[in-house]
């Protein structure tokens, strides 16, 4: 069984606590291990980088140094904290003096960074350590005729770390294919939720998150696959101030890739967080729903 | 007088840990406007404030709402011809405002992550229903129903943490800090 250091990050603990046990339950069920960090602190969001970028890296590296002492590569399923672990492992790897400085202040929790550790986004597991052929063998129940709207996001693929495709990437895509649903294309795949400007500048933030709805449903989406618990938020929980404001009738669910992934791995729906949205995952919204009630036709 | 460092000079400093090119090098093409998916909501576009920057505008660039409308989503960064790292400039002009405690009045960008870290500093891990007072009232009232809405069904969900989430090694935390900033008025 491969194992990773597992590194959930604040929003997974609570408000988005269904993508937690969808990300354990999914990969254990495809043979990869999750060790949750020893008292890992939050990775800074966005907003340590405003005020000061030492303690925005020392905050980061602590939990990297964590992760080294397990010898395991760290895996974030957040788009902010895998972005801020990733480019703050890169920047002390690079920057010796940088290192040591911030390897001063880690003294003071016994711990060191010496840059042996790798980051990955959690859907980099399912992309590249599974596979969609591998993820395409174990499906027991194919997501026949649920059309997805694969959302990206920003952070998972943004800033660019070498020549990967930021402008049209397909990972997400083939991973939905390999589940049996159907990714469909729609424009603002790439685009921004808005992120934490649904707190500080909430009209830009709301027309952000309409303009991606939008964008799903006139692709004919039955359901939005995040990777992100902000973007889920923004998208999900948001959208009825978004119907509120601008008289729209949205009613997309919004679900983890990691749920979708485990319905069609058949794993219960407890234990996949299904159950807590806002917008629930209605029968007339998933026609797969009605493919499972009958039997399956032998091919 | 003479040696007085330009604005655009103190800003590129800022950019030490960035490996974009340099501002001077901007062409001023707007690839970074166009892309901006908050441009429409900018005092100035992202275009502008570098123009202005490279002009040593600095009232009009400390007085104006871009950068706190940033959302740090990169996606200029990662289009921009002359390779400038325009996201991590948005964030030096962030922590560059901070600095000289000037900004634009009825922000909430400033404020709110100010909060953000002194919660962190505190408790280690992020904790929503004390990040909320930094921003909830400077909603109106039919924000701040529909954002009291929004959060009553996330606690009915269990999406919502009642206590604080804190780590069990805070002392030593808290001495990490301390070895990185001064500590004064945050505990």
């Amino acid at each position: 069984m491969k194992e990773f250091a597992y590194f959930p990050g604040c929003s997974l603990e609570k408000i988005a606590s269904s993508y937690h046990i969808s990300a354990v339950e999914t990969t254990k069920k495809l043979g990869i291990l999750l060790k949750e960090l020893d008292d890992w602190n939050c990775c800074g969001a966005t907003t340590y980088f405003y005020i000061d970028e030492l303690l925005a890296y020392t905050l980061c590296a602590r939990n990297l140094a964590i992760a080294e002492k397990t010898g395991l590569d760290v895996v974030a399923p957040c788009s902010a904290c895998y972005k801020n672990m990733f480019f703050t492992a890169a920047h002390l790897k690079k920057d010796a003096d940088l290192a040591d400085h911030v390897n001063f202040a880690l003294e003071e929790d016994n711990l060191h960074f010496k840059g042996t550790v790798n980051v990955k986004h959690l859907i980099e597991v399912f992309a590249e350590d599974i596979g969609p052929d591998e993820l395409k063998r174990k499906v027991t129940k194919p997501l026949e005729g649920m059309r997805v709207a694969p959302y990206y996001g920003c952070q998972i693929i943004r800033p660019q770390k070498d020549k990967e495709d930021v402008e049209q990437p397909q990972f997400f895509e083939e991973l939905l294919t390999a589940i049996g649903a159907t990714p469909v294309n729609y424009p603002l795949k790439v685009r921004c939720c808005g992120g934490s400007l649904i707190l500080s500048s909430r009209t830009a933030a709301l027309t952000m998150v309409r303009n991606l709805l939008q964008s799903a449903v006139d692709a004919q989406a039955s359901v939005i696959a995040t990777a992100c618990p902000l973007c889920q938020v923004n998208l999900e929980v948001y959208q009825q101030q978004v119907n509120q404001e601008f008289g729209t009738n949205f009613s997309v669910p919004v679900m983890y890739f990691t749920q979708l992934i485990g319905l069609a791995l058949e794993i219960p729906h407890k234990k996949l967080g299904i159950g807590k949205e806002f917008v629930a995952m209605a029968p007339h919204l998933l026609p797969v729903e009605h493919v499972w009630g009958l039997p399956r036709k032998a091919t | 007088m003479t040696d007085t460092i330009p604005f655009s000079q103190e800003i590129s400093n800022l950019l030490h840990a960035s490996e974009g090119e340099p501002l001077k090098n901007c062409i001023q093409c707007g690839t970074c406007s166009g892309t901006c998916p908050v441009a429409g909501y900018m005092d100035n576009s992202p275009r502008q404030i570098i123009a202005l920057i490279n002009l040593g505008k600095k009232d009009q660039v400390l007085e104006s709402n871009t950068f706190w409308y940033c959302a740090s989503c990169y996606h200029c960064s990662v289009r921009c011809p002359q390779e400038i790292d325009i996201t991590e400039l948005m964030y030096a002009l962030k922590r560059y405002s901070i600095w000289k405690n000037r900004y634009q009045e009825g922000l909430i960008g400033p404020t709110f992550s100010e909060a953000f870290v002194k919660m962190i500093i505190r408790g280690g891990r992020s904790f929503e229903p004390i990040l909320a007072t930094s921003y909830i009232f400077s909603f109106n009232t039919r924000e701040f129903l529909q954002e009291i809405q929004g959060a009553t069904e996330l606690l009915l969900k269990g999406r919502l943490p009642i206590l604080p989430a804190r780590i069990k090694r805070l002392e030593n935390f808290r001495r990490m800090i301390g070895r990185i900033i001064p500590m004064g008025g945050l505990e």
